[in-house]
């Protein structure tokens, strides 16, 4: 909210003031949010108050100018030509004279203009730095002033503007009553409560029947009646001055005092017109179906959980958020009932969110306000329109409803230094608890313990627990007198099994040429489609956001592969051709079957079997890791060709997340959209699947506009184990024997079981298989290949022969044969 | 072959003659110093070492010597062949030098051509940034807990003590799954994984929780709908806020240098309470070192305690949370928030592959 400082300290004493500065440090340091301190502009010169004299219309020009004559407290009127309409003979206005700097730097001197002299200028509010109302000039109320007197007084030129963003929880800080209090904690200077300023005589009877139907809503009911209120009597310029300050618009004297009060006090207040308002008032919800036109014209259907103020026609108000316009305060309304209501937050906060309606006085509600207030801030209206306004105040007060006021806390005594760590000085305690305005008592209990009870003030229903008394004692302490020491360290057990392979699998990807990207998860279902899923593919059930940010993005993605393809698409389009990219991150995968999630409640531990339930309604969300090659993986040079990504480096990608957390991969030909058919490896552990890689679909890569060759891959991390295999090598120091085999076999015969069978065959002795060609063409004929090897065999205790190594590769060979149908190749 | 001649004087055998000798030393000197390279030298070898070369042929006058006069002659022979070997070892020494200088200098290569056949990945920044923020804690005991970023809104905000009509929990802040009131949102901070820490571990609990977390702001420079906070929970025995002090201050100077430290303003959050907002002594700070937001902290609600099964009368405990995109921000200078969302990879190369 926007206040002026000396608004704001109004109601301090101080020794010596606190600069602005110094305020909003204070502000600051017991935790009010301080957005801004704009000192008022600076104004030198002649500024005085004017009576306009004459108005002379000049009506040759293209817009309205006037040439006045302005009585400025000299013998001769001055000329002065203005292009404001907005005052008429008599009005007091602003006058800047020549020599007159207005803020801006803005020099004010005598000059010709429109054909006349003009010496000097009438202001507007935000000339003189007063506002932001470019609408017309200042016009003074009548009788505050006389033509010649300093206006730099007058206008209280010489102040600053804060702007301060208290925290939710203070609802009570949104007036000058609450941050006047604040800051006469936090400089420990004494604080004459406004509320209290005020005398509220006894009631004489009610002054208008209110029946609260809905206690939850509304919890008290307040109204007053002023009748006879000047509806042309002008709102006090001191009034005014404050409004136009905290940025609030001037309109009536009987809406500013409302807006005025509210600031002051904190309590936000409806003036109706009596007259328009038919038989009793009855505060409940709103029915379906009910329609309201609130104060901006807008005609509203009500929703059953808003609560409206009603009388015999239905209801006339919106509560706590805005009135109707059937009762609206017009130009002629003299009669007017005040109401000052304390209601529910959240109800308010919904009505607010619903009807898309913020206002100043649901801030407040929404936050809580002292429900202590209401007939202070009601007496203190309604004398404001006795006295600006000439109204009569009627005897009767309604004043319906029972809210309940904070009730008392106990803590022990030293519970503040406890939580802060900190030892402070004897009696802090009770002292900064007395000061917020808290009735303190110290007890001692049977076993010595000193214990603290606080009875909180009305306006402070957020102090409901030891912890919330703590918070106010370390905070206007200081927060900077806590000092800085660390807990005694516990022994930690380091990064989990998991999480060091996830960060090894992270950083292979990385050492071996892919760049990390961090999609995000919102899918759109048209994916799938591009990505020729069959209709029942389990990867379409995807877990949907009600409230996307992206319509069509509605999904959170089963699969990393879109979110790969979206850093890849937008990569290519800033022209980069050759792309590696990998992603490791959580999908969301939905439960067969939704279970609904149990209210767990916050009263303590849920049981085991409530947690169990509320677990098993999540989806799942395993980590993957995917990765995506388009364009050349081995670049061009001068070394010569480069060498174009393919299928392999995305199986090769797997493997190497796989084999950093210690597994390694099995791979069997598959077929799986959106890979290519042909060229589609299924990643398996044992015979437990946990990826796929390869290269897209030439169809897929077409529809999403990919570079032909696209390769993708995506393994589930969560799915590969945990080994915890410790391998203790023994290394054999005898010579090996090295041999070569050629192996012709049919061509469908997968060369990954081919190098199974003969590494099985190759028995203990062999140490390595590697398969260095494969062939297929006219010398192997139709439906062949032929598969080369190159084997090494070893002895672990003994120089191996050439006959033992030729045994051995004999049985692996007819393994391969009688398996596969492999025959050497001649 | 000559035979023996007890009468055949040495000195009167021509090639025998001292003279002759130190000639043909001389000439296989000159001979050997001619030869530029090893071929030549081997080329030149025979004519003064070799079979035919005159001291050969001194050599087989020698047996046609009275017997006074061998070995004399053999003598001479000998230390003339000797010469001449050893000019030609110490030529040849030179020589192999010099070819294998020569050698390499043909082998030089142009070192300062590129090589980026296979050109190094990078791995995100903001999951470098994470890892070193888990491993600062982790040096202080703290282990590194994880959760899922869809959850209930119970682990989100019930547990958390935010009431039921919090603005938090509005459609406008979060994201809700469907189908309606199914009681799911994506995470909107990393707190519910302290819910789980609370609920799944043994106290004392001291656990750091990096994550991707999510609220619908529109993505622009300074917003985004996807982020990353990293949370930090301890809850002990006797922890105080003189505790979260100095963790925080310890957390600044691993992160921003031993010049760093925090301060703390009072503030709210349904979470903790007492509550504060971090502010960081950031000594690099973009136009002179200075405070920057960033974070929140406090000591946790005893509500969150009970709703964890925790007795606050036992057990106290403080939190911290930043957000890890604009620590990253402000840490690197980085203007434009969306550079960390789009994974162009001409942002992500160059923070290479660790923090």
């Amino acid at each position: 909210m926007r206040i002026p400082v000396t608004w704001l300290t109004e109601h301090l004493e101080f020794d010596e003031a606190p600069t602005p500065d110094q305020l909003a440090d204070a502000f600051v340091r017991i935790g009010i949010e301080v957005d801004d301190v704009s000192p008022l502009g600076t104004v030198t010169g002649p500024l005085v108050v004017g009576r306009v004299a004459e108005i002379e219309e000049l009506a040759e020009f293209k817009k309205p100018i006037r040439y006045c004559k302005v009585e400025v407290g000299g013998d001769e009127p001055s000329g002065i030509v203005c292009g404001a309409t907005n005052f008429v003979e008599g009005d007091l206005v602003v006058v800047a004279l020549p020599g007159a700097v207005l803020p801006g730097d803005f020099t004010i001197s005598a000059r010709k203009t429109y054909g006349r002299t003009s010496n000097g200028m009438i202001c507007s509010a935000s000339e003189l730095g007063l506002g932001d109302d470019h609408s017309g000039i200042l016009v003074l109320p009548g009788g505050e002033a006389s033509p010649g007197d300093d206006a730099m007084a007058l206008l209280g030129l010489d102040d600053t503007v804060m702007e301060l963003t208290p925290t939710p929880d203070r609802g009570y800080c949104f007036s000058v009553r609450g941050l006047g209090r604040e800051l006469a904690c936090a400089f420990d200077v004494p604080f004459g409560d406004p509320a209290f300023a005020t005398e509220v005589p006894e009631a004489e009877g009610e002054v208008h029947p209110v029946h609260i139907e809905d206690r939850d809503g509304c919890s008290r009911f307040v109204a007053r009646r002023v009748t006879g209120v000047d509806a042309s009597a002008p709102t006090p310029w001191f009034m005014r001055r404050r409004l136009m300050l905290a940025g609030v618009r001037s309109i009536s004297l009987a809406v500013d005092v409302t807006n005025y009060v509210m600031l002051e006090l904190g309590q936000p207040l409806h003036a109706f017109d009596a007259n328009a308002i038919k038989g009793g008032l009855v505060v409940r919800r709103a029915t379906a179906g009910e329609k309201l036109t609130t104060l901006d014209g807008v005609e509203r259907a009500l929703d059953p959980d808003d609560i409206v103020i009603c009388d015999e026609t239905g209801p006339i108000s919106l509560a706590g958020t805005m009135g109707g316009e059937s009762t609206e305060i017009t130009g002629e309304s003299t009669d007017i009932l005040l109401e000052a209501a304390v209601w529910d937050p959240a109800s308010i906060a919904r009505t607010v969110r619903r009807h898309k309606l913020p206002s100043e006085a649901a801030k407040r509600f929404e936050r809580t306000i002292d429900p202590a207030l209401a007939p202070m801030a009601l007496e203190r209206a309604a004398k404001l329109l006795h006295q600006y306004g000439d109204g009569s105040i009627l005897p009767g007060r309604t004043d319906v409803g029972l809210p309940e006021l904070p009730g008392p806390v106990s803590m022990p005594i030293d519970l503040p230094d406890r939580v802060a760590g900190v030892h402070y000085a004897r009696g802090v305690t009770a002292r900064r608890l007395g000061q917020i305005g808290c009735r303190v008592e110290v007890t001692t209990g049977d076993d010595g313990t000193t214990f603290i009870t606080a009875v909180p003030p009305t306006w402070r229903s957020d102090l409901v627990q030891p912890a919330d008394l703590v918070e106010e004692v370390l905070r206007l302490e200081g927060l900077d007198s806590i000092p800085s020491t660390l807990p005694p360290a516990p022994a930690g057990r380091g990064l989990t099994e998991t999480q060091r392979r996830r960060r090894t699998a992270s950083r292979a990807l990385a050492e071996s040429g892919f760049v990390e990207v961090l999609p995000f998860p919102f899918t759109s279902p048209a994916v799938w489609d591009a990505f020729g899923l069959d209709a029942d593919d389990v990867r379409r059930n995807a877990v949907t956001v009600l409230n996307p940010l992206e319509a069509e993005r509605d999904q959170l993605a089963t699969t990393l592969l879109p979110g790969l393809i979206d850093a890849a698409q937008r990569n290519l389009s800033r022209g980069q051709r050759d792309l590696a990219l990998f992603h490791l991150g959580q999908v969301t995968l939905p439960r067969a079957q939704q279970v609904p999630v149990p209210d767990l409640g916050t009263e303590g531990r849920p049981s085991e079997a409530e947690l169990a339930t509320a677990l098993a309604a999540l989806p799942q969300q395993p980590l993957h890791a995917a990765a995506l090659l388009t364009g050349h993986r081995e670049q061009a040079g001068w070394w010569g060709e480069g060498r174009q990504a393919t299928w392999a480096d995305a199986v090769e990608a797997a493997r190497t997340a796989a084999a950093a957390y210690g597994v390694t991969l099995t791979v069997v030909a598959s077929d799986l959209a959106p890979w290519h058919p042909g060229r589609c490896a299924e990643l398996r552990v044992g015979d437990w699947p946990v990826g796929h890689a390869g290269e897209l679909h030439p169809k897929v890569v077409e529809a999403l506009g990919l570079p032909k060759r696209t390769c993708v891959m995506e393994l589930d991390l969560d799915a590969l184990p945990l080994s915890d295999q410790r391998p203790a090598p023994v290394v054999s120091p005898y010579p090996p024997v090295l041999l070569d085999v050629a192996l012709v076999v049919d061509a469908k015969v997968p060369a990954g079981e081919l190098t199974e069978t003969l590494r099985g065959g190759g028995g203990d002795l062999l140490e390595e298989i590697r398969l260095f060609d494969d062939y297929t063409g006219e010398q192997v004929g139709e439906g062949k290949r032929s598969v080369a090897y190159s084997l090494r065999f070893r002895a672990p205790d003994r120089t191996l022969t050439l006959e033992e190594a030729t045994a051995a590769r004999d049985t692996a060979v007819a393994a391969a044969s009688e398996r596969h149908g492999a025959t050497l190749r001649a | 072959m000559s035979g023996a001649n007890d009468v055949y004087d040495p000195k009167e055998v021509a090639a025998l003659k001292p003279e002759a000798l130190q000639e043909a030393v001389r000439k296989a000197r000159e001979a050997f110093a001619a030869a530029t390279d090893l071929d030549a030298l081997a080329g030149v070898k025979p004519a003064h070492l070799g079979d035919r070369s005159p001291l050969l042929t001194a050599r087989r006058e020698i047996g046609a010597l009275p017997p006074a006069a061998k070995a004399e002659a053999g003598k001479r022979v000998n230390e003339a062949q000797h010469a001449i070997k050893s000019v030609f070892d110490e030529r040849r020494a030179e020589l192999q030098i010099e070819r294998d200088e020569r050698v390499l200098r043909d082998e030089t290569v142009d070192v300062t051509l590129p090589w980026d056949r296979i050109p190094r990945g990078a791995r995100h920044p903001i999951t470098t940034l994470a890892e070193r923020v888990g491993d600062v804690f982790v040096a202080m005991g703290y282990e590194v807990a994880e959760g899922p970023e869809l959850e209930t809104e119970w682990f989100n905000f019930d547990a958390l003590n935010f009431g039921k009509d919090h603005p938090a929990r509005t459609m406008s802040d979060t994201f809700y799954i469907g189908p309606k009131d199914s009681g799911l949102v994506l995470r909107t901070h990393t707190s519910p994984v302290q819910v789980r820490a609370l609920l799944d571990r043994d106290l004392p609990v001291y656990v750091v929780c990096p994550g991707r977390t999510f609220r619908t702001d529109e993505l622009d420079a300074t917003h985004t709908p996807v982020f990353h906070q990293v949370e930090g929970l301890a809850v002990d025995k006797g922890i105080t806020m003189a505790h979260l002090k100095g963790t925080l201050d310890a957390f600044a100077r691993a992160m921003f240098g031993e010049q760093s430290r925090t301060r703390l303003r009072p503030h709210f959050f349904p979470f903790t309470e007492p509550s504060a907002e971090v502010d960081v002594w950031f000594p690099e700070k973009k136009g002179g070192a200075g405070w920057v937001e960033w974070g929140g902290c406090g000591m946790v609600n005893p509500n969150v305690l009970r709703a964890c099964g925790v007795d606050p009368e036992v057990y106290s405990g403080f939190a911290f949370g930043m957000g890890l995109e604009r620590t990253l921000q402000f840490r690197n200078g980085l203007s434009d928030m969306r550079d960390m969302i789009e994974g162009d990879v001409r942002f992500t190369l160059p923070f290479g592959t660790e923090a």
